[in-house]
């Protein structure tokens, strides 16, 4: 084949990359002549936290536009749920925000319980509150790593991830599974904590705030770590609420809104906490919050332990047409048998009805919007959820900036590609 | 060792090309830095210090396929990344290996649905499979392992 | 700082929109406002400007469809049956100030859906919508970007329309493996 032929059959192949002519509108007219350079970033790079690709535009360093693609991991998850019923749908949201996925766990069995009308005792609320945080603290530990070997400092990953396979075992203990734990479901959680869970978690907590001064020693006052993260990436208030940023991103820029504060979901509303704001809205500050975060998870874990110990009772709720019974029972009560049997087969009927609920994940609101049938499959799932959010947000933040602070910026919002586009 | 019992310690070790060769290939196979999704993460967890993936003499991540001698497809992938993958499959020098980390890349795990490869195999050949969702660190080390043992028994003849 | 005190976001729009305003429903203590589809943007700006409501912000844009046969005339005054077309286009506001979450909904037909944008109330809109129309095929008039975000711009159809098939995978059985096969080059290697 001729070696123009060739290039031809290439250019066909490769026509879904795009041409120069479908970027008209989005890149400025300087790069479509050929002033300013484009490049691209993703979606196979190190530094953009799993598959996201970046189209910069730059001049020179400097950042002109940036259109980011997002896709390369859109999973069918909404479209998957339809599919299952209400109970076994729920080990596919584990693996949305891959994280956290206690947090989806929650936003989806907060929706589901909002649904139904469902109660949930207090034990139960308890022990979420207790894997809520310890998830928190997970996956602001692996942010802390990839942020920090992002920046060039390398050793920050190690001491992060000690202390994370504490959290996962503890996770493992839990629920029988490192990371996707399918833990927190509708009506309580999934079983109740085992005996050796409490004097482990004790001992967790004994430690992790001096590790967590660690790492601050490490970082904060790093002469290096503050020239890259001080007054880069600047989010104005204004600008953050109009493109619905929520999470450490929007307090960083000094909002004080925490949906653990203003709208309270499992009994947080009884724990005594503060929500840490920053001022100037850059990376540094948004750093700085996630740090005290740690903190202030620390304070809510020590409350919700003591009140562990003291509170019993169930910890799933009691209402056996949502809830399975306890095997135990199985081989007394008849009645028993047959809910656990309906229960395993067909799932439960929810309202024809539409219901959005929100809790705070450790990146911000994820949402949950659920429009049941009347039957045991729901006709349509959304998740709203904050990376999707703070990635359309990006192309405002990083304009301006140079190119080595967008892999700042990218790890400062903290976000995860699977939360992205699920 | 016939040599050395007769010479003296020349500290002479007599081996075959073959043995040599893998061996080397063996103790520095550096991985592509590359995830996809959550086993990713786990991925992450294996490379850093409670499993410590150095010991393997992988300690290395290189973020360039041109370096790279073993792609881990670590998750779920899409069709819209499809393409990407196997351009980075082809972008690596020979010898590589694959190793397909976790349900989704090894057979589409729980999403089967319209957006998911069913396999990484549909796009490219795969040396060892890890199951698991995700694969805890020692079942990837496992999978490195067998691997190794894979590659330790290559002839010259595979090379081609 | 004095706030005015919050107002009822219902007799709020009667007042200003009048006709435009379909439907309200509660549910749950969630209220959901249907208003007429030429006029969701107009309704949206007025809700986040007015005092007394301020929904400043967009937590949630999220379709859904009524396929096959649920929606259209089967409205006979029970509340949740107001389903005049196919697809129900949801916007979650949030009201920081007053504390308080809003649905605004409006209908789109099964022919051709279209609604107009709500980029131009908030920014935050852009790739709530541009997922909607990838995803639902619903055309948002007035959108400066009308490019798929999550399919590949070679895909054909909208997956999460109802009458898309989920697209299983057939399981393999010995009788039809060499057919699954056919497709997975590599995989006996
Ligand atoms: S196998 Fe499980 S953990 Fe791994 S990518 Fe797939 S869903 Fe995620």
């Amino acid at each position: 084949m001729a070696v123009a032929e060739q290039t031809q059959s290439i250019e066909e192949q490769r026509s879904w990359e795009g041409s120069l002519d479908q970027l008209r509108g989005l890149v400025s007219e300087r790069a479509i002549t050929g002033e300013t350079m484009l490049l691209n970033m993703g979606p196979h790079h190190p530094s953009t936290h799993g598959v996201l690709r970046l189209l910069l535009e730059l001049d020179g360093e400097q950042i002109v536009s940036c259109l980011p693609d997002i896709g390369f991991l859109h999973t069918g998850i909404e479209k998957s749920l339809e599919d299952k019923s209400y109970e076994k749908a729920l080990p596919l949201t584990d693996r949305m925000d891959y994280l956290s996925p206690m947090s989806n766990n929650m936003a989806y069995a907060a929706a589901v319980e909002k649904l139904l009308d469902l109660d949930v005792p207090e034990r139960g609320q308890i022990i979420r509150v207790v894997c809520l945080e310890l998830a928190r603290c997970a996956s602001h530990l692996v942010w802390l790593g990839t942020h920090a070997i992002d920046m060039g400092a390398m050793s920050v990953l190690l001491y992060a991830f000690r202390e994370r396979e504490r959290i996962l075992g503890m996770f493992e203990m839990l629920s029988g599974q490192r990371m996707m734990s399918s833990y927190i479901r509708p009506g309580g959680v999934w079983r109740d904590v085992p005996d050796d869970f409490l004097p482990t978690i004790k001992q967790f907590l004994d430690d992790f705030p001096y590790k967590v001064d660690d790492y601050e020693a490490l970082l904060t006052k790093n002469p290096i770590w503050k020239d890259r993260a001080q007054g880069v990436g600047v989010i104005e208030p204004d600008v953050a609420l109009a493109y619905g940023m929520t999470g450490p991103a929007l307090r960083g820029s000094g909002v004080n809104w925490d949906l653990r504060k203003a709208q309270p979901y499992c009994g947080y509303e009884t724990y005594d906490f503060n929500v840490p704001l920053g001022e100037h809205g850059d990376v540094y500050d948004r750093y700085l919050i996630r740090i005290h975060e740690f903190r202030e998870s620390m304070k809510i874990l020590n409350q919700a332990v003591s009140r562990l110990e003291t509170v019993k009772g169930p910890y799933r709720s009691q209402n056996h047409k949502y809830c399975p019974p306890l095997r135990s029972e199985l081989g007394q009560s008849m009645e028993a048998v047959i809910h656990h049997f309906k229960l395993w087969t067909y799932g439960y009927d929810a309202p024809d009805e539409e219901i959005y609920s929100a809790i705070e994940s450790p990146r911000g609101e994820i949402g949950c919007y659920i429009h049941g049938t009347g039957g045991n499959k729901p006709r349509r799932v959304h998740f709203k959820t904050p990376s999707f959010i703070h990635i359309s947000a990006l192309p405002v933040v990083a304009k301006g900036y140079l190119l080595a602070d967008m892999v700042a910026i990218i790890g400062s919002v903290d976000i995860v590609l699977g939360d992205c586009d699920r | 060792m016939g040599v050395s019992s007769k010479l003296g310690n020349l500290g002479i070790v007599t081996t075959t090309v073959e043995q040599a060769v893998n061996h080397a290939r063996v103790g520095a196979m550096w991985p592509l830095l590359f995830g996809l999704a959550c086993c990713a993460i786990e991925y992450m967890s294996s490379q850093a210090s409670s499993y410590d993936l150095s010991r393997f003499g992988m300690e290395l991540n290189r973020a360039t396929p041109r370096q790279a001698d073993l792609l881990i497809v670590s998750g779920r992938l899409t069709r819209k990344m499809a393409p990407v993958v196997r351009q980075l499959y082809d972008q690596m020098a020979e010898p590589k290996w694959v190793i397909s980390m976790g349900d989704c890349a090894s057979c589409g795990g729980v999403y089967n649905n319209y957006a998911i490869v069913q396999g990484v195999d549909e796009i490219i050949p795969v040396d060892v499979y890890v199951a698991g969702c995700p694969p805890r660190p020692e079942q990837l080390l496992h999978g490195i392992l067998t691997l190794h043992e894979k590659v330790k028994g290559e002839r010259i003849a595979d090379w081609a | 700082m004095e706030f005015p005190a919050a107002r009822d976001p219902v007799s709020a729009l009667r007042d200003v929109f009048g006709e435009a305003l379909l439907h309200v429903k509660e549910f749950r203590g969630e209220t959901t406002i249907v208003v007429d589809a030429e006029r969701t943007a107009e309704v949206l700006d007025f809700l986040r400007v007015t005092s007394g409501l301020v929904y400043n912000m967009l937590s949630d844009v999220s379709a859904v469809d009524y396929f096959p046969n649920d929606y259209g005339d089967a409205f006979d005054g029970e509340e949740s049956d107001f389903r005049p077309e196919r697809f129900g286009v949801s916007y979650h506001i949030l009201s920081m100030l007053y504390n308080r979450r809003l649905r605004v909904k409006a209908f789109a037909a099964a022919e051709d859906p279209r609604l107009p944008t709500a980029t131009v109330v908030w920014p935050a809109a852009n790739w709530l919508e541009r997922e909607i129309a990838d995803m639902m095929g619903i055309v948002f008039e007035g959108h400066a970007d009308q490019r798929r975000l999550l399919m590949p711009e070679d895909w054909y159809g909208h997956p999460h329309r109802r009458d898309y098939p989920l697209g299983k995978e057939t399981v393999a059985f010995s009788f039809n493996v060499d057919e699954i096969h056919q497709h997975k080059p590599f995989a006996r290697d």
